[in-house]
């Protein structure tokens, strides 16, 4: 089929080349009336209000740059600021009435899918509050409807579509998984009991696919604290377990609602007062913020705190006691999804205080903070993406190494990772820790004692 | 001629006040009616508390970081968009021919004041021309109809200025200085100038979203 619609690229506009299979193929499918169809369905019946206001409001003032790490790493690259993205996805979209080319969607998918975390700082950067993070979903979202999501990503997506979990874990491995962590920790902590699908549970503790994947030993340390606190927990056996969410990062909002559906439904099943989610970031903003829209819930159906509130509430309430402080020195990243997504950086720094000797702020921090370079799907986009995802978080790097310290706490999965390449590639000597990483190793490890 | 500039200056002052509200109207009803048709959950999350909180903080000079990032900037603007209802509002020849016509007055400021005031508003209008050609994040932005805008908006500042002063062609530059104030307020319901009315609602949108949801600034 020949493409008969043509724009006018600059060579520039491809510096980054990446061949990405998902992408490639989905395009070799396409037809113009394809493209223009899906486009204009995406802009015309899926948008509202918000849309024309934040395409008709923006008066293109260039504020919104400086709030971008991607921007800021790639020297001011004038096509990296969160308006310029706009520019060049969706509001030529709505200039050529979803009539582009072929190499404009393989430019958007990487501009929208890769080259934007989500994290929606710009939006307080924007004089006018833009939500430009949202108008980076829509062209997501017309990259899903047109079937070229990145591979990898969309890998996750099925797998979420398939098995309500994100890493096509098995039903039996996952409850294998759990099993074989308690046997582990009973032999060293005695009673000590991961209870699985316990009816009236205060906590039901959920996690993402990646823990029983290949990082077992955090929900050992997990059992560990909840052990020590005496607290009455359970964790699921059916899928809903696993709260992570990448559909709601490809635009696939309809498996995205069925995650956060079965999520709550799961919890609501083992009648459980509240959900308590690991230390993740995405997952939080799925379940709090929109998968929990989609079905129609306004706010969480069963109360949900994020790791970060529940390790504080059991260290500032004496159910967790602190044997001796944490020798090294350590800065804190504040995860997008939990500052800006959830206002807990104020909570987190108090339990670096109670649980670390030393604490080096980074700059800019708290809302302001930079992002990882991995968050909103961008490292899920997975081995085509990585030299430029960390090319695109240079900024990162250079914030790190100003800090100076040897431990580096990132309470959320995707920063962890995206960290990791950070500080591996810019050769910086840091080890990356989660928040239930220190309290484990801190922490009294004795058995709660309840005097009733 | 007499006749023509009659119009301009007479009717042609109301219609186009008229064409502005039920442009302003028009375009409000259009944007109420999108909501309820799509997007409900906007009155769900929108918090008063929380649009106040962060249109005052935005309104609170050099709070926001963003501001602080570019004080030149974020300086020249917030001046200009003040100046740009001082001036007309409360400039002596402007009230003295309401008060002809209508019998309305109000506090007026001196004619020496407004000299100076008007000159920054067209300073300010060049500082951003300049901006959007020399700033490269900027300028990668602009399309022609951002100079447009700041012509529109630029002529009867710099006509009213030169006809104050009588320094040629005074009745032309009357004229069009009434024109091009008049075309000015026809087209803010109509162009990116309604972010006039649309900027406050947006950020208490975005403020509601942050404060009450995610219990976080949005500045």
């Amino acid at each position: 089929m020949q493409d008969t619609v043509t724009t006018n690229e600059t060579p520039e506009s491809n510096k980054k080349d990446v061949i990405d299979e998902g992408v490639e193929k989905g395009l070799a499918r396409l037809t113009p009336e394809k493209i223009s169809t899906v486009i204009n369905q995406v802009l015309t019946k899926e948008t509202g209000a918000r849309f024309k206001v934040y395409v008709e409001t923006c008066m293109r003032c260039g504020l919104c740059a400086d709030a971008c790490s991607i921007f800021l790493s790639n020297d001011r690259d004038p096509r990296f600021s969160p308006a310029g993205k706009v520019k060049q996805t969706i509001l030529e979209m709505i200039q050529k009435k979803g009539k582009v080319s072929k190499q404009f969607l393989k430019d958007a998918v990487r501009i929208a899918h890769t080259e934007c975390n989500v994290c929606k700082k710009c939006s307080m950067y924007c004089p006018f509050g833009i939500d430009i993070a949202y108008m980076m979903t829509l062209v997501r979202r017309i990259c899903h409807k047109l079937e070229i999501t990145p591979l990898y990503i969309q890998d996750t997506v099925n797998s979420h579509s398939a098995t309500m979990n994100q890493m096509w874990v098995k039903e039996d491995e996952w409850i294998d998984t759990l099993q074989w962590q308690e046997e582990d920790a009973r032999e060293e902590f005695a009673d000590l009991r991961i209870p699985l699908d316990k009816d009236g549970a205060d906590i039901m503790y959920s996690v993402i696919a990646p823990e029983p994947k290949f990082q077992a030993g955090l929900i050992y340390q997990t059992a560990v604290i909840m052990h020590a606190a005496g607290m009455n927990w359970t964790m699921p056996s059916a899928p809903g377990w696993d709260n992570s969410n990448m559909a709601m990062f490809t635009g696939d909002f309809e498996i995205s609602g069925r995650i956060a559906r079965a999520h709550y439904e799961t919890a609501t099943k083992l009648h459980v007062k509240k959900i308590v989610m690991g230390e993740c970031g995405h997952a939080f903003r799925s379940s709090y913020d929109v998968g929990n829209r989609w079905v129609g819930w306004a706010m969480p159906p069963v109360e949900l705190i994020h790791a970060i509130d529940f390790f504080h509430d059991l260290l500032t309430s004496g159910r967790i006691k602190v044997k001796e402080k944490y020798k090294k020195t350590v800065t804190l990243h504040d995860p997008c999804n939990i500052s800006r997504g959830r206002g807990l950086h104020n909570k987190a720094r108090e339990m670096v205080n109670i649980l670390c000797e030393s604490f080096v702020e980074m700059t800019p921090n708290r809302e302001h903070n930079y992002c990882c370079g991995a968050g909103g799907g961008v490292i899920n986009c997975g081995p085509p993406w990585k030299g430029a995802r960390i090319v695109n978080n240079r900024e990162k790097s250079v914030q790190l190494e100003r800090t100076g310290a040897e431990v580096l706490i990132a309470p959320c999965h995707n920063c962890h990772s995206g960290l990791e390449d950070i500080v591996h590639h810019y050769g910086l000597n840091m080890e990356i820790k989660f928040f239930g990483d220190i309290i484990f190793e801190v922490m009294e490890k004795t058995i709660y004692q309840n005097d009733n | 001629m007499h006749s023509f500039i009659h119009f301009i200056m007479g009717p042609m002052v109301w219609i186009s006040f008229l064409i502005f509200f039920i442009g302003v109207i028009f375009k409000s009803f259009q944007v109420i009616k999108l909501i309820n048709e799509r997007e409900k959950f906007i009155y769900t999350y929108l918090s008063l508390k929380y649009s106040f909180r962060s249109i005052f903080a935005w309104l609170t000079p050099f709070l926001p970081v963003s501001t602080r990032k570019s004080p030149v900037f974020y300086s020249v603007s917030y001046v200009f968009h003040l100046l740009l209802f001082i001036v007309p509002v409360f400039l002596l020849s402007h009230v003295a021919l309401l008060e002809e016509s209508m019998q309305w007055s109000w506090f007026t400021m001196n004619d020496a004041v407004a000299d100076i005031l008007t000159l920054i508003v067209i300073f300010s209008l060049l500082f951003f021309i300049i901006r959007r050609i020399v700033v490269p994040e900027v300028n990668f932005l602009t399309k022609l109809s951002d100079f447009g805008f700041i012509l529109i908006v630029a002529l009867p500042f710099i006509t009213g200025f030169l006809a104050y002063h009588q320094f040629f062609a005074y009745q032309w530059m009357v004229v069009v200085h009434v024109l091009s104030g008049e075309l000015m307020i026809i087209l803010i319901p109509f162009t990116r100038f309604f972010h006039m009315f649309m900027a406050p609602f947006t950020r208490a949108y975005t403020g509601s979203e942050f404060g009450s949801i995610r219990h976080a600034k949005d500045w």
